[in-house]
């Protein structure tokens, strides 16, 4: 009986090792150590055995089956194994092949810039205010200082729609609706559109945008619209950026200046980018006048403010290169793709 | 303002000072360099010769072969064709690898066999005219008669040797466009003394009154009129000094009375006119309104229609010159002209403004003028004038002086308060370096009165004191600080809801534009809005570039088309496009329109369909937390395809349209494919998002689900049908799902099938089969109110 265990054991490892796929080693288990198994029909045979012989049979069979167990089990792990490998070689990919890309839209570069900017002032207390583009001539010229007389006013430079309403030419009068709105603190900017009767060209655009600022508020002082600027100046061009503050002319700020930026192409040396100046003009600004306060119920005794105003295409032209401002209108999605 | 450095020598040195220095301190104390040029600053090597003998060119019939003494031992030869020159001639050579003042390279080379080392130069090739030098020939050799030496550069030979600068100057500084006035800013800048002169006129004796007479009509317009009479006039040529000073400046001399008034206006400022006195009849001028109707021909040779708010210079006939603007054609100076007028007058700035506006000519003078010049500076200019005549000796002036002065000028006071504009700067400056400040910029100061100079017009208050104060004592000595007291910055409401919904939109595929919001009236019409429609009445523009951008928009759809065209034009295969941009919308008895921001989406191209811009459009308002809205078919828009488009509404209010283009505006903008278009009321939009959430704990009970297969009439709306499931359900109801709708071979005409999945659920326990059988029959029920039967 002894040998016949044996046997079984023998054979049994050899049909193991012989199966190639699951099917085949479930088939063995089946055949030895099913209830009708080989194994299992010895096992029934104990009972003819004598008392000494039983329990050393007994224990043989029992470690035969433990045997032929745990070599099914190595024989399918290693079964397992290899099928998984086999399909993961199946499975291999050219991972070079593109991705399936959702679509995201852009922002329109204008836009992208202008977010910058209103982030920088919104970090330094500013809010973001709005007035109308179709607007009344006091708002756009005469609160601001600019009489009916004036040569800024010629129509050359202004869409009327009548002789009270124009197109504004300047985000100025939003400081006219801020200060007859709020009383002072006031601390604001407000970018958006205006409009210049000037032809379309590279340069020109009868509709661009532009960005206005204003402060309002006890002992606002000259050297803190220098301050104000020079960090959002830094904070948009660069901490290494030189800026310096020129004297200009600006009929509702006294005194006014002009913000130049050392040139970063040149660093003040000229060239073709500062059109040989060594600085670029990158904003107007200066002490709001003490009448245009005056003209919208401020008390320029009690108060004081700085303002200031800055064409929003020339800084996206230059951040990202373009020469043509035209294409900001045109819109061609080869060109919006770009930012 | 074109300034001659070397003119501004007569008035201020300042020693040895780069251009670019110049220029840089000049800028910053408020005079804007724009750039600066000297006259033959490209011209090398080119130097005064002269002619030590003429020879015939032995090959050659109209060739002389020329020895020059150049300044140097040996001579050099150079062949030329012209015949004017002879042996002592003065010329200009342009000797071997020289440059002309146009570029020009010239090198040595054989003419006929003759070695040539050069050029000799006309005028032209000098790029003069005889305006420059009227004793040079235009078709000959340029023969110097100038006191200058062999050798000698031509550059300084000639006087072509002048730095003219650029000034910008801002229109409330008229005072710097003059020498005078800019001298004055560049002593200050640089410290230097200001050498001011007085002019002086000897007089010939005699009586201005015998010969002229003025009245000035209109006081208000015309300020101040100073005239002054010379006779015996000499016309000719100015002297070089003279002529090079306003070649320097951008003013070409014409004959030395012209001149004179060109001098004097680019000296002090102030406009000139001189008129023969032959054409003023009875010797009197009046200053008057031009009469309704009245013409009168300029110098330009045009005729002009004059109307009666403009100023104009009449005798007792006729007008003969608009005041300020331009002279007459016939009353200028020529050959034959024995006496002149000199005028030096102040005409109201506005008036002159209007008056060149209107006649569509402005000058130099006119420029001026608007500006509101200093009534004070008549005399002196017209002094100056005649101090100039007499030094020329181009005629004898006469004494006297006609002098109407109703300026009622007054100088402006005002007070410094030295504390207040240290506290305004944010500075610390002296009082005493104020006071001297503006001492050096010619106010006048009796303690702490300040007594403004009547050529700074433009100071009337004390914060225009802090100004001059501040940019002479320099804008980048004022220190830099950060406002107090910084409150926290923020976007509003409306703000963040709009970058809510532009990042939506960026997140499904669409690119931002942004687009004029002027079009053309043809607009409507491209899109078919009826001739009647009410949209229609847009703000117009009085004074449009062009009909294409003469009207704001009522609609922005437009606007969008235009782009998609564009896009589609240029090939460009799928694209999706959106815009936030106002509509101007005009309200009756409002003198300004309603401007209301909408979203405009725009889209074409493969895979692209209604219902992609659709489910764009509730992602959007998903997110915005708008729900229960309407969405109702909309037939009778023009603009879009009849069955194709829908109208969106919430409690009745409408807020939006979504639909396919109608392919009759497709065409008319050029556009060979479907294009879906929706737009959005932005305001609507952020009256109705909701942005409070409350969380809803998630379900501790199971839900059951029900699918239902329905016949209808293809008529009948899903969003109906899906309506009165959810009447039906009432609150158990979770959500109501569409799998299918299927129209075709086993369903009869004109009907559809329609199947949903209906899941239902109650938080506080598991719904009972009885409950959601009953829930199913009463969506029967109310199917069977819309005609639609459960499918077998």
């Amino acid at each position: 009986m002894k040998a016949a265990l044996e046997a079984i054991e023998k054979k049994a490892f050899e049909e193991l090792e012989q199966s190639t796929d699951l099917k085949a080693l479930d088939a063995v288990r089946v055949k030895y150590l099913g209830k009708k198994g080989e194994l299992t029909a010895i096992l029934k045979q104990m009972g003819k055995l004598s008392a000494e012989e039983r329990p050393v049979i007994g224990q043989l069979a029992n470690q035969i089956r433990a045997q032929i167990e745990e070599k099914l089990e190595e024989s399918k792990t290693n079964l397992e194994s290899k099928l998984l490998d086999e399909r993961l070689k199946t499975e291999t990919l050219d991972v070079t092949l593109p991705g399936n890309k959702q679509v995201i839209g852009k922002k329109h570069p204008i836009t992208t810039v202008l977010d910058e900017i209103k982030e920088i002032f919104i970090g330094m207390g500013f809010e973001i205010a709005q007035g109308p583009e179709v607007e009344l001539d006091y708002y756009n010229f005469e609160a601001l200082n600019i009489p009916k007389d004036h040569p800024a006013r010629d129509t050359q430079d202004t869409f009327y729609i009548n002789d009270n309403v124009v197109l504004r030419t300047q985000t100025s009068p939003v400081q006219i609706h801020a200060m007859e709105n709020k009383k002072p603190p006031i601390r604001i900017i407000a970018p958006g559109r205006v409009y210049r009767s000037d032809a379309l060209d590279a340069t020109h655009s009868p509709l661009f945008h532009q960005m206005e600022g204003l402060v309002v508020d006890k002992n606002i002082t000259m050297s803190d619209l220098k301050g104000t600027l020079e960090v959002f100046v830094k904070r948009l061009y660069g901490e290494d950026s030189v800026v310096r503050f020129r004297p200009h002319h600006f009929p509702f700020t006294e005194p006014s200046a002009e913000l130049d930026v050392m040139c970063f192409n040149c660093h003040g040396e000229g060239c073709r980018l500062c059109k040989g100046e060594g600085w670029i003009e990158i904003l107007g600004c200066g002490m709001v006048h003490p009448k245009v306060l005056a003209n919208c119920g401020i008390d320029p005794e009690e108060y004081s403010g700085f303002a200031f105003g800055m064409g929003v295409e020339r800084v996206v032209m230059r951040r990202y290169n373009i020469d043509d401002l035209r294409m900001f209108y045109e819109n061609d999605v080869r060109f919006l793709n770009q930012f | 303002m074109n300034l001659s450095m070397r003119w501004l020598k007569d008035y201020v040195d300042i020693g040895n000072v780069s251009m670019r220095e110049f220029s840089e301190a000049m800028s910053m104390s408020g005079s804007k360099v724009e750039g600066w040029e000297t006259e033959f600053d490209g011209v090398k090597n080119v130097v005064v010769g002269k002619i030590l003998s003429v020879e015939p060119h032995p090959d050659s019939d109209h060739l002389v072969i020329c020895q020059l003494d150049i300044g140097k031992e040996e001579p050099v030869q150079i062949v030329t064709g012209a015949s004017n020159v002879h042996a002592g001639d003065l010329v200009p050579a342009a000797l071997h690898k020289s440059q002309l003042p146009n570029g020009v390279k010239i090198t040595k080379g054989k003419l006929r066999g003759v070695m040539s080392n050069g050029m000799m130069c006309s005028i032209g090739e000098l790029n003069l005219t005889k305006g420059d030098f009227p004793y040079a020939v235009e078709d000959g050799i340029f023969l110097i008669q100038e006191d200058c030496k062999p050798g000698q550069d031509i550059a300084s030979a000639i006087g072509c040797d002048d730095t003219c600068v650029e000034f910008e100057i801002t229109p409330n500084r008229p005072d710097c466009l003059s020498v005078i006035g800019l001298a004055r800013e560049v002593a200050v800048t640089f410290d230097k003394p200001l050498n001011l002169h007085t002019p002086k006129v000897k007089g010939c004796g005699g009586d201005i009154h015998d010969y002229l007479s003025v009245e000035v009509q209109n006081k208000e317009l015309c300020q101040r009129y100073v005239a002054r009479v010379v006779k015996n006039v000499k016309v000719g040529t100015s002297p070089r000094w003279m002529r090079e000073r306003l070649r320097a400046s951008g003013v070409r001399p014409i004959d030395n009375i012209v001149d004179i008034t060109n001098y004097v206006m680019l000296e002090y400022g102030q406009p000139m006119h001189a008129f023969d006195i032959e054409y003023v009849k009875g010797n009197k001028i009046i200053v008057r309104n031009a009469l309704n109707g009245e013409t009168l021909t300029t110098l330009d040779g045009v005729e002009r229609n004059l109307t009666e708010d403009m100023l104009v210079i009449a005798d007792a006939e006729k007008a003969s010159a608009v005041a300020g603007v331009m002279g007459g054609e016939h009353s200028g100076i020529s050959e034959g002209t024995h006496t002149v007028v000199f005028e030096s007058a102040c005409f109201k700035g506005s008036s002159i403004r209007v008056t060149a506006k209107k006649l569509g000519m402005r000058t130099e003078s006119s420029g001026r003028f608007e500006k509101g010049l200093d009534a004070q500076n008549c005399l002196p200019a017209i002094q100056r004038a005649c101090e100039l005549i007499e030094m020329l000796g181009a005629g004898e002036v006469v004494d006297g002086v006609i002098d109407i002065d109703n300026s009622g000028y007054q100088p402006t006071v005002l007070h410094l308060d030295a504390e207040w504009t240290n506290k305004f700067l944010g500075t610390d400056i002296p009082e005493e370096r104020m006071k001297q400040i503006l001492t050096d910029l010619h106010f006048t100061l009796n303690g702490n009165e300040i007594t403004v100079p009547s050529f700074r017009g433009d100071v009337e208050h004390k914060a225009d004191i802090a100004e001059e104060v501040a940019r002479i004592y320099g804008y980048n000595n004022i220190p830099t600080t950060i406002a107090k007291g910084s409150p926290q910055g923020k976007y509003s409401e409306y703000q963040n809801f709009e970058r809510t919904v532009n990042q939506i939109m960026l997140s499904q595929g669409l690119y931002e534009i942004m687009t004029y919001s002027f079009v053309s009236p043809k607009q409507y019409d491209k899109i078919r809005l009826p001739k009647n429609d009410p949209k229609r009445n847009s703000v117009v523009i009085t004074n449009p570039l062009g009909e294409d951008t003469s009207i704001m928009r009522t609609n922005a759809i437009p606007s969008m088309m235009d782009i998609l065209s564009k896009n589609y034009n240029n090939r460009n295969g799928a694209v999706s496009l959106y815009e936030i941009g106002n509509e101007y919308l005009p309200v009756e008895a409002e003198l300004l329109p309603d401007e209301i921001p909408n979203l405009v989406m725009g889209m074409y191209g493969e895979n692209k369909d209604f219902f992609t811009l659709k489910g764009v459009v509730e992602n959007l308002l998903e997110i915005l937390d708008i729900e229960d809205y309407d969405v109702t078919a909309c037939q009778n828009d023009p603009t879009f395809h009849p069955g194709r488009c829908a109208i969106l509404s919430k409690d009745g209010e409408e807020f939006g349209i979504i639909g396919e283009i109608h392919p009759l505006v497709c065409q008319n903008y050029d556009i060979n494919a479907r294009v879906y278009v929706g737009k959005l009321d932005m305001f609507k939009l952020f009256a109705l998002m909701n942005d409070e959430k409350t969380y809803v704990p998630l379900p501790k009970f199971p839900a059951s689900t029900r699918d239902l297969a329905l016949l209808c009439d293809d008529s009948l709306p899903v969003l109906t049908m899906e309506k009165a499931i959810k009447n039906a359900v009432g609150k158990i109801l979770e959500k109501i799902e569409l799998f299918d709708v299927y129209k075709g071979s086993q369903i009869a005409e004109g009907k559809k099938s329609v199947a949903f999945n209906i899941t239902m659920r109650a938080a506080d326990r598991t719904l009972t089969d009885d409950e959601v059988n009953a829930a199913m029959n009463k969506i029967l029920k109310a199917m069977e109110e819309l005609g639609a039967q459960i499918r077998a």
